[in-house]
Order: C-alpha cells, then sequence, then structure tokens
C-alpha cells in the first residue's frame, strides 16, 4: 500500500500542529462556535448526542496491521474501547474529548493517517472497491489514480469550501462495487481500444435526501486528465450550487436543474482553460504511486488444495462460513477473506479494541500485513492462502468474527443512528439487531441467499437505505420514531433505487415486516432467483399486498 | 491599528490601507427564508443592487476608491478620469460575475486593485473567483480579500491568487499572518504554484 514521503509526512504533521492551535484558539474563545464548526468538522469532528464523534481517514478503504493496531490503541485509550467501520470506508470513535482530538491526531500521523476532510463541505474519502488488486474481473487497479486523486483533493484551495459534501469514488472491474453511480463523481476505469487507461466519468449521483442515480458526462478521459477534467466539474458546482438551501446543495440538484447537456458544456467549456495545466498527471507520478500497489510476492499455488477440500468435507460449520465469506482471487490458490462485524446481536460494523489487535495480527500472519475496510462495515483479508483459511476462520471464529452471513440479510448495512448520530430521527442498530435474532437460524438464513439489508436512521442515508434490496429508513414522527420501508434497491452495473412500499411501521413491527416480505419472496421465487431478481419480476404488488393484509383487515374491522 | 495583510514578494506585512472602500447604501430587501430557515448565501447572478442604491452611493470626491462593481458599471464615464489616474478600484460579491467586470472593464490591469467581498466566510466562491481573476484574466494587481476574512481561511485565499486580506477587527491580525503558511509543501498546483508536489520535487 502507499508509504509516505517526507512531504505527505509533513502535510499531515502540519495539519496536527494547525488544528492543535484551532482547538485552543475555540477554548479559549477566539472562535465561535459557528467559527469553528467547518473546521472541526473538516476534521471528523461532530458534536453528537453524548460526545463529539471523531472520523478518521482510511483512504480507499485500505489498511495495515500496523495502523489496525494503532486505531485499537487509541480507541482504548481516548474512547471505549471499540469502533465503527462505515459505509464510506473509514473509521469512527464515538466518545473522544473534543480536548483530546490534537493528540489522537498526533498518535495517527505517526502511523502515516489523518481525518483531513471527513466530514464537511468538501471532497471526501475517495472510496474503491474493496477487492481491488486481487479481484478475477478486475480490468485496472485502481488505487493508485485513488492515492493520486486523494493527494490532489488533500487542502484543494479552490475546492475548501463547497456548497456541500463531495464524495468521489473509482472502480476499474467489470461489476462495479464501488456504487460509482450513487457519488458526485463516479470514476470508472478502463482499457480502451488502443489498450491505454481511460475513464468514463459520472456525475450527480448520490443518495440522502434526494437519491440520484449519476449520469455519463464523459465516456472517454485519458487517465492522465483525471485531475483537471474533476477541477472543471467542481468548480462549475463550486460557483453554482446552490448555497442558498443546504438540501438543494448537492452537485445532483445542479445537474438536474440544468440538464446534464448543458452541464456538460459548462464543463467542459472550463475544461478548455485547464486542460493540459500542470495539474495533468505525469507518466512518473503514476509509475511512483503505482509501485506502492504492486502485486504481492505470491507463491505458485495449485488451484485446489486438499486441506482445504477434506475441511470443507468434514465440518460443515467450516464450509458454511467458507462459502459466504471466501471470494475469487486472481491468484491460483488464494482468496480474499471477509472477516464479519455483523455477528448477530451486535451494531453492524462496530468492533472492539480486541478484534482490531486481533484482526491485525491475522492480516500480518495470513495477508502480507495489510486489509481493507468494505463498504458494506465488514473487514478483508485480500490475499489468504486456501491452505490457511480453516486455520484462519478458527482464529477469527473465537474473536467473533467468523459470522457466516456475508451478503445475505444479516450482513446488514447500517448507519450509527438515533443512539449516537445527532442528525438521526430514529434509532438504527436495534432494528438491526431485532432483525438478526428474528433471522438467526442459519439454515434458513443460507435458504434465503443473497440479500442486502440497508438500514438508516434518517435521510442523510449513511445507511445507503435507497439502494438496499429491502431497505429502512429511520423517520420522525410527532415526535416518535418510525420506520419506512423500500424494496428493490441495488448496487453495481444494474444500480436502482428501491421504492417505498407504503405507510411507516413501528421499531416492534419490523422484524415480522421483514419476515414477510421474506415469506412473500420464498413462496414466489422461481429455483435459484435472488430476492433482488424476484423484486424485480413482480414489482412490489405482492409484497404490499401481504405485508399491509393484517393492517387492512384490522382497518376493515374497525370501521365495521 | 490596520487590519490589513499584504504580501510583498511573499513576505507579509500589516500595512496601512491606501484605499477607501466605498459601501452601497443599505438596501430595503427583506430577510429572504427557505424550508424556515434564513437564507445566508445568495445564488451566483442574483441581482441585489437596486438602481436606487447604485445612485444613491457616495464616492468621495479624492483620493483611491474601491467601488461596487454595478457602481463601476453604472457610473464608469463620471470615473473615467480618476480611472486613468489609477485611482478607482472595483470591489465584488462572491455572487457576482466576472464576465460583468470584464464587459465594462476589457483590461482589467487598469484597475490597480480588485477585491472580492465575502459576506460570510464559509463561501467557497472566494477561492474559485480569485483563481479564475489569476488564471483566466490575467489580473497581476492587488487582489483583496474583504469582509468575513478570517485566518483559518488564510492559507487558501494565498494559494487562490489573493496578495492582500482585509481581516475582520475584531480578531488579531498580526496573529493571523502565521496561517499564511499553514502547510510548507501542498500537493497540488494552484494559483500561487503552478506546480504540484510531483512535478517540484523528485519525489
Amino acid at each position: 500500500m502507499y508509504k509516505y514521503d517526507e512531504i505527505d509526512q509533513s502535510l499531515v504533521d502540519e495539519r496536527v500542529a494547525q488544528y492543535r492551535d484551532q482547538t485552543k484558539r475555540y477554548l479559549v474563545g477566539q472562535l465561535s462556535d459557528d467559527e469553528f464548526r467547518p473546521l472541526r468538522l473538516q476534521n471528523g469532528l461532530y458534536i453528537q448526542r453524548h460526545a463529539p464523534m471523531l472520523r478518521i481517514a482510511v483512504p480507499y478503504g485500505m489498511l495495515s496491521s500496523k495502523q489496525l493496531h494503532k486505531l485499537a490503541d487509541i480507541a482504548s485509550k481516548y474512547d471505549k474501547a471499540y469502533g465503527h467501520f462505515s459505509t464510506r470506508q473509514n473509521m469512527q470513535l464515538n466518545w473522544p474529548l473534543l480536548e483530546d482530538v490534537p493528540d489522537i491526531l498526533a498518535e495517527l500521523a505517526k502511523v502515516e493517517m489523518h481525518a483531513i476532510q471527513t466530514s464537511g463541505n468538501c471532497i471526501r474519502n475517495i472510496t474503491t472497491d474493496q477487492f481491488a488488486g486481487v479481484a478475477p474481473d478486475e480490468v485496472v487497479d485502481p488505487r493508485a489514480m485513488a492515492e493520486v486523486m486523494r493527494q490532489w483533493s488533500t487542502f484543494h484551495p479552490e475546492f475548501a469550501l463547497l456548497p456541500r459534501k463531495f464524495k468521489i469514488a473509482v472502480s476499474g472491474t467489470k461489476q462495479d462495487r464501488a456504487i460509482v453511480q450513487a457519488h458526485d463523481i463516479g470514476m470508472e476505469f478502463y482499457l480502451d481500444a488502443q489498450q491505454q487507461l481511460a475513464i468514463k466519468v459520472w456525475v450527480g449521483g448520490g443518495l440522502g435526501r434526494t437519491p440520484i442515480l449519476g449520469t455519463v458526462i464523459r465516456e472517454h478521459l485519458e487517465w492522465q486528465h483525471a485531475l483537471t477534467y474533476c477541477e472543471a466539474i467542481v468548480r462549475v458546482y463550486n460557483l453554482h450550487g446552490r448555497r442558498d438551501n443546504a438540501y438543494k446543495a448537492r452537485i445532483k440538484i445542479l445537474v438536474k436543474a440544468l440538464g446534464i447537456d448543458e452541464f456538460k458544456r459548462q464543463v467542459e467549456e472550463e475544461w478548455v482553460h485547464l486542460k493540459d495545466a500542470p495539474n495533468t498527471i505525469t507518466e512518473a507520478e503514476l509509475a511512483r504511486v503505482a509501485q506502492h500497489f504492486e502485486p504481492m510476492p505470491y507463491e505458485v499455488l495449485a488451484h485446489h488444495d486438499a486441506s482445504y477440500d477434506a475441511a470443507i468435507a468434514s465440518n460443515p460449520a467450516f464450509a458454511a462460513w467458507a462459502k459466504r465469506s471466501l471470494h475469487a482471487h486472481k491468484m491460483p490458490g488464494y482468496r480474499a477473506v471477509t472477516l464479519s462485524l455483523k455477528t448477530h446481536g451486535q451494531a453492524p460494523g462496530d468492533a472492539s479494541s480486541e478484534q482490531m489487535h486481533a484482526v491485525a495480527d491475522l492480516a500480518a500472519q495470513y495477508s502480507f500485513g495489510e486489509l481493507r475496510v468494505s463498504h458494506e462495515q465488514n473487514l478483508i483479508l485480500a490475499d489468504v492462502k486456501l491452505s490457511d483459511t480453516f486455520a484462519l476462520w478458527e482464529k477469527a471464529r473465537a474473536q467473533g468474527l467468523a459470522s457466516p452471513n456475508i451478503g445475505l440479510l444479516t450482513d446488514i448495512i447500517c448507519c450509527p443512528g438515533g443512539d449516537f448520530c445527532s442528525l438521526a430521527n430514529a434509532k438504527s442498530i436495534p432494528i438491526a439487531q431485532a432483525i438478526q435474532m428474528q433471522f438467526d437460524n442459519l439454515d434458513y438464513l443460507h435458504d434465503i441467499g443473497e440479500l442486502e439489508l440497508n438500514i438508516s436512521g434518517c435521510m442523510n442515508a449513511c445507511g445507503h437505505h435507497h439502494i438496499g434490496h429491502i431497505g429502512i429508513l429511520g423517520i420522525d414522527k410527532d415526535g416518535s420514531e418510525w420506520y419506512q420501508v423500500t424494496l428493490g434497491g441495488s448496487q453495481g452495473n444494474q444500480a436502482s433505487l428501491g421504492t417505498v412500499i407504503g405507510p411507516s411501521f413501528s421499531a416492534e413491527e419490523m422484524p415480522h415486516v421483514v419476515e414477510k416480505l421474506i415469506s412473500v419472496y420464498l413462496s414466489e421465487r422461481n429455483g435459484e432467483e435472488r430476492f433482488i431478481d424476484t423484486v424485480r419480476r413482480l414489482g412490489i404488488a405482492p409484497f404490499k399486498a401481504h405485508v399491509y393484509a393484517d393492517k387492512n383487515a384490522a382497518k376493515a374491522e374497525g370501521i365495521a | 491599528m490596520s487590519h490589513l495583510i499584504t504580501l510583498q514578494a511573499d513576505v507579509a506585512k500589516i500595512t496601512e490601507d491606501a484605499w477607501q472602500f466605498v459601501a452601497l447604501p443599505p438596501s430595503q430587501q427583506e430577510v429572504r427564508k427557505q424550508a424556515g430557515k434564513v437564507v445566508l448565501f445568495k445564488l451566483t447572478g442574483e441581482q441585489t443592487v437596486t438602481p436606487e442604491q447604485i445612485a444613491g452611493t457616495l464616492i468621495p470626491a479624492n483620493g483611491k476608491v474601491m467601488v461596487p462593481l454595478t457602481v463601476f458599471i453604472a457610473r464608469k464615464t463620471e470615473l473615467q478620469a480618476r480611472l486613468d489616474q489609477h485611482e478607482v478600484g472595483v470591489w465584488l460579491d462572491t455572487h457576482e460575475s466576472l464576465t460583468d467586470l470584464n464587459q465594462a472593464q476589457e483590461d482589467l490591469n487598469a484597475l490597480p486593485i480588485i477585491a472580492v467581498h465575502v459576506e460570510r466566510f464559509a463561501d467557497g466562491r472566494i477561492f474559485s473567483l480569485g483563481t479564475l481573476l489569476r488564471s483566466r484574466y490575467g489580473f497581476k494587481n492587488e487582489l483583496r480579500a474583504v469582509g468575513d476574512v478570517l485566518r483559518d481561511q488564510l492559507f487558501f485565499l494565498k494559494r487562490s491568487g489573493f496578495n492582500s486580506f482585509a481581516m475582520r477587527t475584531d480578531r488579531s491580525a498580526t496573529e493571523a499572518i502565521a496561517s499564511l503558511n499553514d502547510f510548507s509543501q501542498p500537493y497540488q498546483g494552484a494559483v500561487d504554484e503552478a506546480r504540484p508536489a510531483f512535478r517540484r520535487y523528485n519525489r
């Protein structure tokens, strides 16, 4: 993974000093709340329900063992010995003290980490596929370009205070796993007819209050121009995005208002002036960064491993886990392994310091000392030998990291919700836990098969509920918490936004509502058809009818 | 004491202000609300200045004056003689248009100073305006940030081409100077240093 040189290090060190001074000025009253807010937000610090929340950047989801050990130590020393991995591939601490944040940043800087631009109205962490570099369907490893873009966006002076937050995702696979269409800018890398690295650029996607999938603004952009083209897009947005209304301030609203043709015209007009400027990426720079993402020193292995096959045959629990948690790898005899942060009854995405230390050790022992955070809020060891998977499973299981539920209904994607977040309208973690307990029977869970369930505690959509096969959104009605259900959303190349099925439900009703949706699917599915495919084939009507049958009957009785 | 910081050959100094800032008379506009909240930022291109305000703007008879863009456009003939003497500068708001300025004044370098007024420090349009004035319009003279100018934005303002900063008067300008150098090795090219780190150093 990328290693800092003196320039990278001086930047994070100077950031610590700058933020320490800003915090000091705030505490002595030289900065007002309003003045300090964007400064602390651009350093990932929210003032939350119980305490501040600090969001630490994990660029494109990559971590080293050393960094994860450090995160575990920080969580122990400055927090309640756990952290939350988010859908933006970052890590959040829920209980740090505002006064301690400069010291936390200083600790992070020692392991080449920071919290720069993890919140606020600026360019946020650049995200990508958690299987980057190892996926068999990968055309281009997106990480070198992601790092080049991370550096460009860090403290970009022109874009320091945008109308609203700005999220960029990059992807280099045939099957999109980075949800590029749900980002302000999505960049899809591919090899063009001349076998040159090129970029398909999407713009104006985003979830939140007004979910919109992005539109292609440029089918073919030579990689050298990635930064200047983004500058053209962000400049048009910075000047013309709506600052008068925070709910209409994202670039997606501007793109919709102008229409993609007019927006593109303005961007291209701007780009005429920016094209070939010094920010044009050089061959040398891409090569310099790319050398940090060279393939690991893999052993030459057979496609099959006898000890693995034997363990699968003799140990059903291991087999169930392997089926869900091992992912294809471009090298024979290797697998990417997902460690589940979705143990039933635990807050999705949470990991204790002990678990973090354990994962860091597992990564060091089995996966070249590196790991990734996925936007599904799990941890990935990307380069594990097939012959090591059984030993890895036993150790992961001892730490509660081996729930065989990856990609299944209980692998719930969930924001921190009303238990922690001051933006939330409703709690989300207890809903996730209740659903996990309802579907605690593993055979049943595997029978239901692939299903993505996403929960957000408010319309800011940190839990990406719009693109869940089943999406749950917490809403506030007259001061009490209710849940709206959407069906038919999905990520990937066929990305779609879910449709609301009807009136919302109370928290107590939610596990049964999900159970009913599942029962319709189980009775209607054709053969191996996945839940999402059944929903697409039938539409929401039969699901809706079944879920509301009791309610409608009760209403009818009431009238009679 | 003056609250004006100017950069001369990259050295920051507190300097006396030679320019008289000409304000518009107060407007009668009502406070706008959206979704129950007071609208804090004006839309780009929004016409906010009335003909009465333009006509009613008092321009001091002597000395160097920095006038609002709308007044400059409407009353340029009246100012022409002083413009020729290099005694007229222009200030514009972050929601106003550089095209309008350029149409009224083709050679921007005939203006000794252009200022961008930022009503609220969180309005990042000022950075794009500075960048465009320097890179697109080739403006070479004094470029000043005025209004809600605070030290924590200084580094970005400097990188966006500003070389003069009228700091908010309730804060120390002397202490603010340090923030012009918050970072020594920025990654990306910008107005003050067009080369990104990867072109400046053999990394």
